[in-house]
């Protein structure tokens, strides 16, 4: 049946046809799951995958495809996306893998036709063999919308299967929907204008692309490409066509106004969208700020992470290696109330009656043990930066527990519908410095991980805007562990330290964003977005895109906080270390104003943001000292993970410039505000 | 009233029709999510600043002003 005709030859064939599950199902078929972005493909993508899914990364995104096996054929999930084209990285993704397929099933939200059948045609005129879903089949009964199944699949050309993926509903005829997709309905005149594309050798849905201007498919296929007004045309044209086939398949007898929608549409009114802004930010404080960054990291970094991992880690090497060992007792007001040193010149294992001692003496409420390696590759892995012990700790135990609990507070904005509302509500704010609504995702990431936010400026529209929201972030957005060290600065030193540091801070945001879009060429992307109904969020897929989301953070940069570790820890180890806090210190004493000992704060901030913090809370500083050293603090390179995926993501040029540019900002600022409070 | 306008003027509530798109591939976008010349849409909310929310049956769609004061509409 395989045919370039444009006659729907299958509609006989189809009423022969009866629904069943016996039915036997075609083999190794690429089958491809299609649609807009919150249509519930996932849930059917669930559905039949079952338990054995491959999950990777698409080459050169961020973007996870899922495939999996079905009755001997391969299901592939992918990006939601209005159409198929290259816009963006979702949508390239999207199209690689349409272009490769043998059916698709192609997912339509019932609700929304006007917008879903867009793809839908432009599927069926790729002649791709198409099922379509007509999902919310339920909701579309609820709200008494009638649509005219049979005509809209007559119109077509293919099936229509009515289903409800969160009721399983329809899910027995998916069998039926992957054995009968086929090509539906041909346009005669654009058909007429793909034949002459395919007659050069390419395929019909690679030549519409090709007369939709795509470039990379063009270039693929060594053929011209065609000019956006011809893209326009075939555009308009499918726009008129979806527009027709909408008017004559859809009644809506009565509006039915439902809670969910009275939701979305005060979360637009300027009345109440701030009060429920506010209301959301408090709730996302309390789960992130009190819940996951204090109970559950304190737990994870301090009892898993440095009381048994780190701690049998390294007593295992001290069994076999010249070890110093330093015990402290520190009691509730973290006093250092007794302490004691170790010396194992041999290893524990040669000095058993000092082992025991040391156990012994350990195993107090309230220790604190260091462990001082004489051996250097000893040190450089399991040390007081250790490669092995520290990065561990640090990613496992309290980076990731954050990371996922953003992911998880992203996904559930974005499921719920909120997400897109609440960037329409800033964008104006936004517009100010160069950016759009948009950028309040990764700037609010940003608060979690500067590192995490860094990958995500990658859904901001253009180079400029890319730019803008990677120099906020390193220069004024504090992630979490930087957070975490204001905190205890601020606890006891009252308001003042905090409103003038929030003065300072802000201003720098105001200036450096008003600067950078004065500055930087080009322009930036105007807010566009569709509104979602809002929801309750799905809860398993929620779950699911939080943790391929949180894995796929922690593959892509992972690996540069093991690089940081080991470069700071061979500057510890040759005593680099000591001759740059030397170098730094007339900075820290004359110019901030703060002890000598403040300089590690900085020198070791490079690495991670709460390094060399603890530094600080042992020095008994005065109010507007603490003022300046979180101004500075704040201001001040971003951590050695951060660095890396920055450069990775805007180029060294970019990369380099922000990095020094923090130095400079910070110390001059921070200087500034010395010399103005401090006498 | 009828009058030329550009869309970051609609008033809330107020039906609009599309006169004119800016060229580019924001028009491809808008046409897909069904914004089209000559189509008549709500302003369903008109955020202070000019964020247009313009709604086409059950469809919502926010135009950030940027655009919207692109787009030469009619304003009813």
């Amino acid at each position: 049946m395989k045919s370039d005709s444009i006659l729907n030859l299958n509609d006989k064939q189809l009423k022969k046809l009866e629904f069943s599950e016996t039915q036997k199902l075609v083999t190794d078929k690429k089958v491809v799951l299609a649609g807009n972005p919150n249509v519930g493909k996932s849930l059917f993508f669930n559905h039949l995958s079952g338990m054995y899914v491959d999950v990777s990364n698409f080459p050169g995104t961020t973007i996870s495809i899922s495939k999996a096996s079905y009755k001997g054929n391969t299901i592939y999930d992918t990006p939601g996306v209005y159409g198929v084209s290259s816009f963006n990285d979702e949508e390239r993704v999207a199209r690689d893998i349409i272009l490769s397929a043998d059916r698709i099933l192609n997912v339509v939200n019932a609700l929304h036709l006007e917008r879903d059948l867009f793809l839908t045609l432009q599927l069926i005129e790729m002649g791709k063999p198409v099922t379509v879903l007509l999902n919310f089949s339920d909701e579309v009964k609820k709200r008494k919308i009638k649509i005219d199944v049979e005509r809209l699949s007559e119109l077509l050309g293919v099936d229509v299967i009515e289903t409800s993926a969160v009721k399983k509903d329809g899910f027995d005829k998916l069998d039926y929907a992957i054995e009968n997709a086929r090509k539906g309905t041909q346009e005669l005149e654009l058909h007429f204008l793909l034949q002459q594309v395919m007659e050069k050798g390419a395929s019909q849905a690679a030549s519409l692309l090709i007369l939709e201007g795509d470039n990379e498919i063009a270039e693929l296929n060594e053929l011209p490409c065609g000019t956006p007004d011809e893209r326009e045309k075939i555009y308009i044209n499918r726009r008129n066509k979806v527009n027709e086939i909408v008017d004559e398949i859809e009644h809506e007898d009565s509006r039915k106004g439902e809670f969910f929608n009275l939701l979305g549409k005060y979360s637009l009114n300027p009345l109440t969208g701030i009060p429920i802004l506010g209301f959301v930010l408090v709730l996302v404080y309390f789960f992130i700020g009190e819940f996951v960054s204090q109970q559950v990291v304190d737990f994870t970094e301090n009892k898993i992470g440095v009381e048994i991992f780190e701690y049998n880690v390294k007593s295992l090497m001290a069994d076999y290696t010249a070890t110093d060992i330093v015990v402290e007792v520190i009691d509730n007001n973290d006093n250092v109330i007794d302490s004691e040193t170790f010396i194992f010149p041999d290893g524990m294992n040669e000095l058993p009656q000092l082992k025991t001692q040391f156990e012994e003496f350990s195993t107090q409420p309230g220790t604190a043990i260091d462990f001082t390696f004489h051996n250097p590759i000893a040190q450089l892995l399991f040390g007081e930066f250790g490669v092995i012990t520290m990065t561990v700790t640090y990613l496992i135990f309290l980076l990731l527990p954050l990371v996922i609990g953003f992911y998880l507070v992203m996904a559930f904005l974005e499921d719920s519908g909120y997400l897109p509302r609440l960037a329409t509500m800033l964008d104006r704010a936004f517009n100010k410095v160069g950016l759009n609504g948009k950028a309040v995702i990764p700037i609010m990431l940003g608060f979690g991980c500067v590192t995490m936010a860094n990958v995500t400026t990658r859904i901001l529209g253009s180079n400029r805007e890319k730019s803008i929201v990677t120099a906020i972030l390193q220069f004024v957005i504090p992630c979490s562990a930087q957070l975490a060290v204001i905190a205890v600065l601020l606890s006891g030193a009252g308001i003042k330290p905090l409103l003038i540091f929030a003065v300072v801070i802000f201003s720098v945001l105001i200036a450096l964003s008003t600067i950078l879009n004065r500055m930087l060429p080009g322009e930036s992307s105007p807010l566009l977005i569709d509104l979602p109904s809002m929801k309750i969020p799905n809860i398993s897929n929620v779950l699911k895109k939080t943790y391929f989301r949180s894995i796929g953070f922690m593959k892509e940069a992972g690996v540069w906080f093991f690089v940081g570790a080991l470069g700071i820890g061979i500057l510890q180890i040759t005593g680099l270390l000591v001759v740059w806090q030397d170098l730094l210190a007339p900075l820290t004493t004359d110019w901030l104003m703060l002890p000598k000992e403040a300089a590690n704060a900085f020198v070791m901030g490079m690495v991670r943001r709460d390094f060399g913090a603890a530094g600080l809370f042992e020095l008994s500083l005065t109010t507007m000292q603490i003022t300046v050293a979180i101004i500075t603090i704040t201001l001040f390179v971003p951590c050695i993970a951060s660095f890396v995926v920055m450069l990775k993501e805007r180029g060294w040029k970019e990369g380099l410039s922000i990095w020094f540019g923090t130095w400079i900002v910070a110390f001059t600022i921070g200087g500034l505000v010395a010399q103005l409070i401090i006498i | 009233m009828i009058m030329d306008s550009t869309l970051d003027k609609a008033k809330k509530g107020k039906p609009v029709t599309i006169l004119s798109l800016p060229k580019g591939e924001l028009k491809v976008q808008l046409i897909r999510l069904g914004i089209t010349e000559g189509e008549t849409v709500k302003c369903l909310e008109r955020l202070p600043g000019g964020t247009i929310i313009l709604q086409k049956n059950r469809q919502e769609i926010a135009v950030g002003y940027d655009l919207a004061k692109n787009i030469k509409v009619i304003l009813q």
